[in-house]
This record gives C-alpha cells, sequence and structure tokens, in this order.
C-alpha cells in the first residue's frame, strides 16, 4: 500500500485517469442479456415486483428494436455487441446503498477516487456527491440543513426501496420510455445505480449537488439512472462527472436521465464526461419543463469512440424555457455525435442551443439538433448557433440542425461557423512567449470558456486540464 | 543592451512560386534607439517586421538576422559568453520573443473567452522559462515531472520561479497606470471588441508587460485620433525611457515622430532599405513625398 501511495504522488494527471484498479467483484451477472440476467439483478437488489416487470418489459422492446443504421452521418455502432457486455458488476466491498462518511470507505476504492480529485471537491464543502464505481454508489453525502428541508439525494437503488411511490410515478413511466430508443429500452432493462433528486416545493438548493460515476472493469457497461423531481418553485444544480480508464475490449455506457421541472422552477444539470476510447457513450437525456420552469443542460463530452447524445426538453407549459450548452471534443478515431432537441409544446416557450465542437487528429464531429415548435405555440423563440473549431485538414465536423416549425408567429434564429484555427491567431500568441502547442490550447480553452464560466471551479479546472491532455493527446 | 542585426535580407512568400518581396534589406537597431522605417505601401516594411518575429508565411532565401546580448539584458541574469549572439531565423517565434524580441501588430488577434490577465501572466512566465532554458539550458519539463502534481486539481502543479496572481496584478496595475489605461481591460477578452486605439494601446502595454530588448511596431499610428495618438506615442517614449527598450517604428506618416522623435530614420523602396538619415529625413518625405526618393536612388543606379 504505501508503495502505492508514492507512486499516486509521483503520477501525473495523465496516470489520474489511466490508471485502473485490480478490484475483486463480489457479484458478476453473466456476460450478455437474457431473462435470467435480468431477474438475477433484480433479485441481488431486492427489488420490488413492478420494477422486475418493467425491466422484462424493457428487456422484449429492447430485443424487438433494430440498432439504428440509417441516420446520416452516424457513428458506427457495429462493434456494439450486447452479448460481449457484463451488465452488472457490484464492488466485493460492504458499502452496499453508499456510505456517508468518506474514511468508511476501502482503501482502493479510496485511492480511485484520490486520484481523480474527488475527495478535494469533497473537501470544498460542497453540498453533496454521489460516488458511483462500476455499478454501484459506494458513497453519498447530503448537508443536513437539505435534509431537514425535504431535499433527497441518495442512489437510485436506494431510492426504489425508500421512494418507493415516487420512484414509481416518475420512473421512465414519462418522460424516456423504454420505447423511445434501442438503447433507452436496453438501459430500462439492466439499469443500476444513478442518482435520484428530489427538492420539494419552494426550495432552493443553493449548492450544486453531485454525482461521479466511474467505470473500472474491462468490458462492462454502466447504465446509471438519474432522476430528478424539482417541484413547484423550487431550485436545483446537479453535476455528474464520469469517466473510465482504458481498456481493450470495448465498454458501453448507456445512461438515462429523467428530469422533471415544476411549475416556476429552474433545473441545471451540467456535466463533464470523460470515457476511454473504447467507450460507446449512448445516452438518453429528456426534461420535462411546466409553465414558466427553466431547464438549463451544460455539457462537456469528451473521449468515448462514439458519442450518440442528445439531452431534449419538452417545454410542455406556457412559458417554460430551455438553455443548452454542449461542447464536444474529437481526436483520432473518435467520433462524437451530440446535439440537443427541444419541443415547444405551448406558447411563449422559448429556447437557446449554443453548441461548440473541436476536432483534431481526424476526429469528427456532428451537431444533430432538432428544434420542433408545435401548431399553437405562438410567440415562442428558439436560438441555435453552433461553432467548429478544427485543427487540421483530416478531422472534419458536420451540422445537421433540424427544424420544425408549425406555428407562423415564432422567432427562429440559426447560425453555423466552422473555422480552422487560425495561422494568425497562433501566431499572435507565439510572438509573445507562447509555444505552438500552449498557444493553441490557449484558443481552444477560450473556445469552451462559456461551457467553464457555468461550472463550479473544480470542474471547471478538470474540464479544462482534460482539454488539455486532449491536445497533447496523451489521454489514453 | 542588444543589438538586431539585419544583414542582406532576402524574402518570398513561402509558397510555390512565391512573389521576392525583400531584396537585400540592411538595418542595425540597438537597445534604447529609437528607429523610423518609413516607406510606401508594397515596400516592404511589414514583411520585414513579421520575419524577425519568425511568421511561417515568408521564406527567408538569403542573408540573416542576428539578436547580440549585452550581460545586463535581462537584469540580474549573468548570460553565458557563449549564448550571446543569436541567430534568429533558426528559432521559433516564441524563442525569439523569450530572448527579448516583441512584435507591435497593425491588426492584432482577437481571441475570445481568454481575459487579457489570464495571456498576460501566461505569456510573461512562458517567456521567463524558455529564456531560461534557452540561456542556460534547464530543461523545464523534466522540472516539472519531477515536481508532478498535487492531488487537488486546484493546486495545480508545483513550480516555483513563476510570477504569481498577486505579483503580476501588481505588474499590471503599474503598468496601466502608466499608460493611462482603464482597469476593466484586464477581465476583457484579448482584443476581442477593442477598438482601433484600444488595440494599440493593447500592444504598447504588452511591451511593457514582457519588457522586450528590441520593439518593431508595425504602424502602430494607423487609425489612430490625435488624442490616442498622444497615448500611444507616449508609452513607446516610455518603453525607450524606462526599460531602455530599442524601437524600430514602421510607419507611412510622419505624424508619429512628432511625439515619438527618431534618432535614424530609413526608407524602404522596393524591399531594400534605400537611404538612412536622422529624424530630418522624415520632414523631407512629408514635403516631398516618396517621389523624390525613387529618383534620387534610380538617377544613382
Amino acid at each position: 500500500m504505501s508503495s502505492d501511495q508514492d507512486h499516486l504522488k509521483e503520477t501525473d494527471t495523465e496516470a489520474r485517469f489511466e490508471f485502473k484498479k485490480e478490484q475483486k467483484a463480489a457479484f458478476a451477472a453473466e456476460k450478455g442479456l437474457n431473462e435470467e440476467t435480468i431477474r438475477v439483478i433484480s433479485e441481488d437488489k431486492d427489488e420490488p415486483e413492478w420494477m422486475l416487470e418493467r425491466r422484462l418489459r424493457a428487456l422484449k422492446q429492447f430485443q424487438k428494436m433494430p440498432m439504428p443504421t440509417d441516420w446520416p452521418g452516424q457513428p458506427d455502432l457495429s462493434e456494439v455487441d450486447v452479448d460481449e457486455i457484463v451488465p452488472y458488476i457490484r464492488p466485493d466491498v460492504e458499502v452496499r446503498g453508499g456510505v456517508d462518511d468518506w474514511r468508511d470507505l476501502p482503501d482502493d476504492i479510496k485511492d480511485t477516487f484520490d486520484k481523480l480529485g474527488i475527495p478535494e471537491a469533497e473537501k470544498n464543502a460542497l453540498s453533496g456527491v454521489g460516488a458511483q464505481y462500476e455499478s454501484e454508489v459506494v458513497y453519498q453525502n447530503m448537508q443536513e440543513r437539505w435534509e431537514e428541508k425535504g431535499v433527497v439525494f441518495m442512489n437510485m437503488d436506494q431510492a426504489v426501496q425508500e421512494h418507493e411511490d415516487i420512484v414509481k410515478e416518475y420512473f421512465m413511466t414519462k418522460c424516456v420510455p423504454p420505447s423511445d430508443n434501442k438503447f433507452a429500452a436496453l438501459h430500462g432493462a439492466i439499469w443500476s445505480g444513478g442518482s435520484f433528486v428530489y427538492v420539494p416545493e419552494d426550495t432552493t438548493v443553493d449548492m450544486p449537488v453531485q454525482a461521479y460515476f466511474r467505470m473500472n472493469s474491462e468490458g462492462m457497461g454502466q447504465f446509471e439512472h438519474t432522476l430528478i423531481v424539482a417541484e413547484k418553485g423550487s431550485e436545483v444544480h446537479y453535476i455528474e462527472g464520469c469517466s473510465a480508464p482504458k481498456y481493450s475490449a470495448f465498454n458501453l455506457h448507456s445512461g438515462g436521465v429523467e428530469v422533471f421541472v415544476g411549475e416556476d422552477a429552474h433545473v441545471q444539470y451540467s456535466t463533464v464526461q470523460n470515457w476511454s476510447k473504447n467507450t460507446y457513450n449512448l445516452n438518453t437525456k429528456r426534461a420535462i419543463v411546466e409553465k414558466n420552469g427553466r431547464m438549463e443542460w451544460i455539457s462537456g463530452s469528451m473521449g468515448s469512440k462514439a458519442t450518440m447524445l442528445y439531452p431534449a426538453s419538452i417545454l410542455k407549459g406556457r412559458g417554460a424555457s430551455d438553455n443548452h450548452i454542449t461542447i464536444a471534443f474529437a481526436g483520432e478515431g473518435q467520433n462524437i455525435d451530440t446535439g440537443a432537441k427541444v419541443y415547444h409544446n405551448a406558447p411563449e416557450t422559448k429556447s437557446t442551443i449554443e453548441s461548440k465542437s473541436i476536432s483534431k487528429d481526424g476526429g469528427r464531429t456532428n451537431y444533430r439538433g432538432l428544434v420542433h415548435i408545435a401548431n399553437g405555440a405562438k410567440n415562442s423563440s428558439t436560438s441555435v448557433e453552433c461553432d467548429a473549431l478544427m485543427f487540421d485538414n483530416e478531422s472534419t465536423s458536420d451540422t445537421m440542425p433540424y427544424m420544425e416549425i408549425n406555428e407562423s408567429t415564432v422567432d427562429v434564429a440559426h447560425e453555423a461557423t466552422v473555422g480552422k484555427i487560425g495561422d494568425e491567431d497562433v501566431f499572435y500568441l507565439q510572438s509573445r512567449g507562447l509555444d505552438d502547442d500552449d498557444a493553441k490550447q490557449m484558443i481552444v480553452s477560450g473556445f469552451i470558456e462559456p461551457i467553464t464560466e457555468e461550472l463550479p471551479i473544480e470542474y471547471a479546472v478538470e474540464l479544462n486540464r482534460l482539454v488539455e491532455l486532449e491536445m497533447e493527446g496523451s489521454l489514453g | 543592451m542588444a543589438t538586431l542585426e539585419i544583414k542582406n535580407l532576402h524574402a518570398r512568400v513561402a509558397e510555390d512560386d512565391g512573389e521576392q518581396i525583400l531584396r537585400g534589406v540592411d538595418l542595425e537597431v540597438k537597445s534604447g534607439e529609437i528607429h523610423a522605417l518609413m516607406g510606401p505601401n508594397g515596400s516592404g516594411k511589414s514583411t520585414t517586421s513579421k520575419i524577425i518575429a519568425g511568421h511561417p508565411a515568408y521564406e527567408v532565401t538569403e542573408g540573416e538576422i542576428l539578436l547580440h546580448l549585452e550581460d545586463d539584458d535581462f537584469g540580474d541574469l549573468d548570460i553565458p559568453d557563449d549564448v550571446r549572439t543569436w541567430n534568429l531565423l533558426e528559432l521559433e517565434p516564441n524563442e525569439r520573443a523569450a530572448l527579448g524580441i516583441f512584435l507591435g501588430f497593425q491588426y492584432p488577434a482577437e481571441i475570445e473567452g481568454v481575459t487579457m490577465t489570464n495571456f498576460l501572466r501566461t505569456a510573461l512566465n512562458a517567456k521567463i522559462d524558455e529564456r531560461e532554458e534557452l540561456l542556460f539550458g534547464e530543461d523545464e519539463e523534466a522540472e516539472e515531472e519531477e515536481a508532478g502534481y498535487d492531488t487537488s486539481p486546484m493546486e495545480g502543479n508545483v513550480d516555483d520561479g513563476e510570477v504569481g496572481v498577486a505579483e503580476f496584478q501588481k505588474l499590471l496595475k503599474e503598468k496601466m497606470e502608466l499608460l493611462d489605461m482603464d482597469e476593466k481591460f484586464m477581465q476583457r477578452y484579448l482584443n476581442a471588441g477593442f477598438s482601433g486605439g484600444e488595440k494599440k494601446q493593447n500592444e504598447v502595454l504588452q511591451a511593457a508587460i514582457l519588457e522586450p530588448s528590441i520593439a518593431v511596431l508595425d504602424e502602430i499610428d494607423s487609425g489612430l485620433d490625435i488624442d490616442r495618438l498622444q497615448d500611444v506615442s507616449k508609452g513607446i517614449n516610455a518603453l525607450r525611457d524606462e526599460q531602455g527598450t530599442g524601437i524600430l517604428q514602421i510607419t507611412h506618416y510622419q505624424r508619429i515622430l512628432e511625439y515619438v522623435e527618431p534618432d535614424h530614420v530609413h526608407i524602404m523602396l522596393d524591399g531594400k532599405v534605400v537611404k538612412s538619415g536622422d529624424a530630418s529625413l522624415a520632414s523631407d518625405l512629408e514635403d516631398k513625398g516618396y517621389d523624390w526618393v525613387r529618383e534620387e536612388v534610380y538617377e544613382a543606379a
């Protein structure tokens, strides 16, 4: 252990993300997916019958639905073979359901998170951190003063037990049904862990609620579910960070996020993801926004072999609004297909989408967006802005902003820019003493600044450092 | 004291069949001196300035650019004898900057998302690091690796000798007061949305922070009203008077030279310096234009 500690001090940032632990699993479901696997997972979690039934229905959906293959320019998913995935691993530690004191965690798990800087975030007095290791949440903390107000932040598995009525009402029923897409169905069948956040009426949680997910074993899937219910007039900022070290077999991450923004409520959902370059990152994230509610999606997508992710907001009530800020970074062999979807289903709804992408060394980024304005959504407005920055002539970036406008009294704006990193800009910075790499890095960190300024400082620093590593090409 | 020596410089645009622009430029600028480089459009003034700084768009076909360093150039540093003279053409732009070359741009880049404070402190530290590496061969990266990162992302990597945030703020405040610049500038993004005058002032501010031995200022007077011209001129004089910077002032017009009085004036025509003299040469140009120089040169030839 002590030599391990010494090693830890000397490692640089790269190693912080790359290293992997020899972790003995207490229980791993068999590879592949069938009814038996689902029953085993559900039983292991001691779930109520209705949840098992939902899982089994989702499994049937999954088996019925075809893989998406015909989207223009979509990432190649032919390598995604669900039969090769271990859908569920429970770490071999007595921490099921989470411990609430960091010191109670086993050393090897603490080490993992230590390297990722998570305890620091915690030490800096943030309101709460839930950390998921493999399929289970192992650490969860929420300040008492929020608990007293009735705010709930806990592991999703635990929420099924302790807040069964809320979960039963909202879990994959109204927001992301398993029938939505093949990977939502997969998620519905084998989901495990994740976060449950409940904010009662007129309650403002003025510190971010944070969760961290990590996928540590080779060839596994991670299918955490996040359910956020913000009642009328409440406010909460939820942040998740994700990472996975590099392994030779492919990994699959297929998370599900459901957000319910009540009347006059405000939810900000921020995520910084850094998956290993063999991960397929196929998620479904959606919010339903009631009258005058406000939803904000902030996301930084780094890493992964392929990402398909389009956070969506359904603006259901009059005056509801949505704000999307996304950033994608694709290096060699990566295809980051991301964007946003907004459905304006009521009058006076408003959305803004700001998407930024960076590609280098032959990487490919797509912006795929959909703005739908329903007939009757009078006086609604939307503004979409996509900026792509490319390092070289081998990299590509496509913008596919679909707009379906079925109402005439609306305000629609779309703007897209694509640019190569300017030689004159680089030269200007070089003439001031920055070397070529640092100059480019400074331009990129300026480019993503709209995202970093929205994040708490720890995440902003982390995001900048991830970009730095990507630019050096040293991140696995 | 440092001396920039340009000898018989020939250069062309760095692409297939690129146009030959410089045809034998000779110039020598010492720290503490002010030189004006004048000439009509297309005579090669800007190209000369960019080549001094190492712009990749040009290819030098003949001649050299040397920088001679004196021992007192960098204050407390004792510069080893064997590295007193540098061939700039062999160095990267940032290495030239580290050795004390500064280029003030006519059209500086606008970099969104990067605050002035962040940019200037990063540039200053990069310059100090690079200078030590060039002069003393210290490998900064190896040092960093040894020091490693603290586990906290907040604390960052261990690095002594950096100009810290507080120290830098103080330096910046001093320099901005010197140039009558508003402190609000510092939280703005580098040149983004700056007026023409603000950009020029910003170029001078950067020179004041980076303290070069030789500053080449490319048409820093263009597009300025009279008040702003006086502000910028005051800044340029301060560079010379307070830091001993040598100035190569590129300009079309005599106007700025009323405020920044040159010790030497050079006239460029068709890629060559064809005539040099004292400040009175600039007044002659004002009166008679460039034609008489052209006539004089080509009659002699």
